[in-house]
């Protein structure tokens, strides 16, 4: 018994792939993502998109609530800071990012587990490199204990 | 304090003798002297009207509640609890028409379980002139020194200024000198110098603690919205009790983001806590970060100001400079 279990462990400890959450606004991001896909460019498959009006709609309440439903990494994407579709939604994105992430920090949690990068719809190149980079950067960091639902752990 | 109590109750029954309001919210004495609750009180029952070294309360928050009701309400408010209530002003939460502020000395509260833990206990009454405090007890008098029992908020004092009022009991020049302010992000510092393992650690005995109360939330006087996200089934967040350690430090996170750019550092979290979690550490963590990022803003300041997370300059900082600044890795 006692044998298996560390068996499994083992096994799930190599076989390690990252879930990654990206919020991506409808406008710039969500369109680069389109892009990176008709232009046959890859990016990892556990990067799971999920589509929001504006950077500026996803609230801290968001990020966290990905951490607790088992996501190893999340990133924000948006409009480049002066093109966003309602003028300004980016701008305060981007405040409240930098002080969420400080915060998450602050309490111990590794820095590099959340990201904000901005991407335009003409960069589906930049696109596919960003999440190629930050799945690599999760998988090196290992899977996110520190600030999730303990009750998902098997 | 005992002669403030005197020309308080005074101006008070003055105040609502002529019509200027027709109640007041104050202190009034439970059953110990440090055992002080806020209460409303009208010309009938002033004499229970009662001001001494436990008054602690910031009583912004009750006058959204008093503000919407008929007729005019006369707050008493110390130098600390007018940074609230501008900002509440700021916010249209309490109706500025409908309160006459009355601007209150304070040189600084006291913290009853800092006296206890000198071993004074049994205590009947206290006398806080100065530096020395007296403290009657039925084992006999006593006496400890003004700054070792200062509420932890005191200790930073902003200062005897008040920032909005409709009268002072006292000129602010007149006015008893305040605690020396020390640098109130020393803690901070402190942590920010840590390792992320130790900070971790650190939070984690400390968030653990919290029974899930919500009385950080309850008297926050920048925490007012109607229904609070943690109460709205619809959120998907809420929930009565902390489940798992995750939750724990959700609520607390959340509840320091939601008032962070509008919290005065008025340390009420700290002092309700029944589990003495240092939750004001959180809201001092926002705030510096706040006055590096953006410049120095101090909530409260004023009614008019934006606050900086509703605000932004096209220059600003990139959330990757957490990286780079952030405490060690």
């Amino acid at each position: 018994m006692q044998v298996n279990e560390t068996n499994t462990v083992n096994t799930e400890e190599k076989e390690f792939t990252p879930l990654i959450v990206a919020f991506c606004c409808n406008w710039c991001s969500y369109a680069g993502a389109d892009l990176a896909g008709s232009s046959r460019l890859s990016y990892p498959a556990n990067v799971k998109i999920i589509r929001v009006p504006c950077s500026c709609r996803v609230n801290p309440l968001f990020i966290l609530r990905a951490f607790q439903r088992g996501a190893d990494g999340v990133i924000l994407c948006g409009c480049h800071p002066g093109d966003c579709h309602y003028s300004t939604g980016n701008y305060y994105a981007r405040r409240r990012m930098t002080l969420l992430f400080s915060m998450l920090d602050y309490l111990g949690i590794e820095k590099g587990r959340t990201r904000v990068e901005w991407v335009s719809a003409a960069e589906g190149a930049k696109f596919s490199a960003t999440m190629n980079d930050f799945a690599a950067t999760i998988h090196k960091l290992g899977p996110n204990r520190k600030l999730r639902d303990l009750r998902c752990e098997k | 304090m005992r002669e403030i109590n005197e020309m308080l109750k005074k101006k008070v029954s003055e105040l609502l003798e002529n019509g200027t309001a027709d109640r007041i919210i104050g202190w009034q004495a439970g059953e110990f002297c440090y055992d002080v609750t806020p209460a409303v009180m009208r010309k009938d029952n002033l004499d229970e009207l009662f001001y001494n070294g436990f008054c602690g309360a910031n009583q912004s928050k009750y006058l959204i509640q008093e503000s919407l009701e008929e007729g005019k309400v006369l707050a008493l408010l110390k130098p600390c609890d007018t940074y609230s209530f501008n900002q509440l002003v700021k916010e249209h939460r309490v109706n500025r028409e409908k309160v006459y502020a009355l601007g209150i000395p304070c040189s600084g509260m006291l913290d009853v379980d800092k006296i206890k833990a000198l071993g004074i206990t049994g205590i009947l009454s206290i006398e806080d002139n100065g530096e020395e405090i007296k403290v009657a007890t039925m084992y006999g008098d006593k006496t400890c020194k003004r700054t070792e029992v200062l509420q932890e908020r005191c200790k930073v004092c902003k200062g005897k200024e008040h920032k909005a009022y409709d009268e002072l009991l006292i000129p602010d020049e007149d006015a008893p000198e305040v605690p020396n302010g020390e640098d109130r992000f020393e803690l901070v510092n402190k942590l920010e110098a840590m390792t992320s393992q130790e900070r971790f650690d650190f939070w984690r005995g400390e968030l653990s603690k919290c029974i899930r109360c919500n009385a950080c939330r309850n008297v926050c006087p920048a925490c007012s919205c109607r229904t609070c996200v943690f109460d709205n089934d619809n959120s998907g967040v809420a929930a009565k009790s902390n489940a798992d350690d995750f939750e724990e430090n959700m609520f607390h996170i959340i509840r320091a983001f939601h008032v962070a750019g509008r919290c005065t550092d008025c340390g009420e979290c700290s002092r309700v806590c029944p589990q003495h979690i240092p939750l004001h550490l959180l809201n001092r963590k926002f705030i510096k970060d706040i006055d590096e990022f953006y410049g120095e803003f101090q909530a409260g300041e004023d009614d008019t100001a934006k606050g900086p997370l509703t605000a932004y300059t096209e220059g600003d900082c990139e959330p990757s400079i957490v990286m780079e600044k952030g405490g060690e890795a």
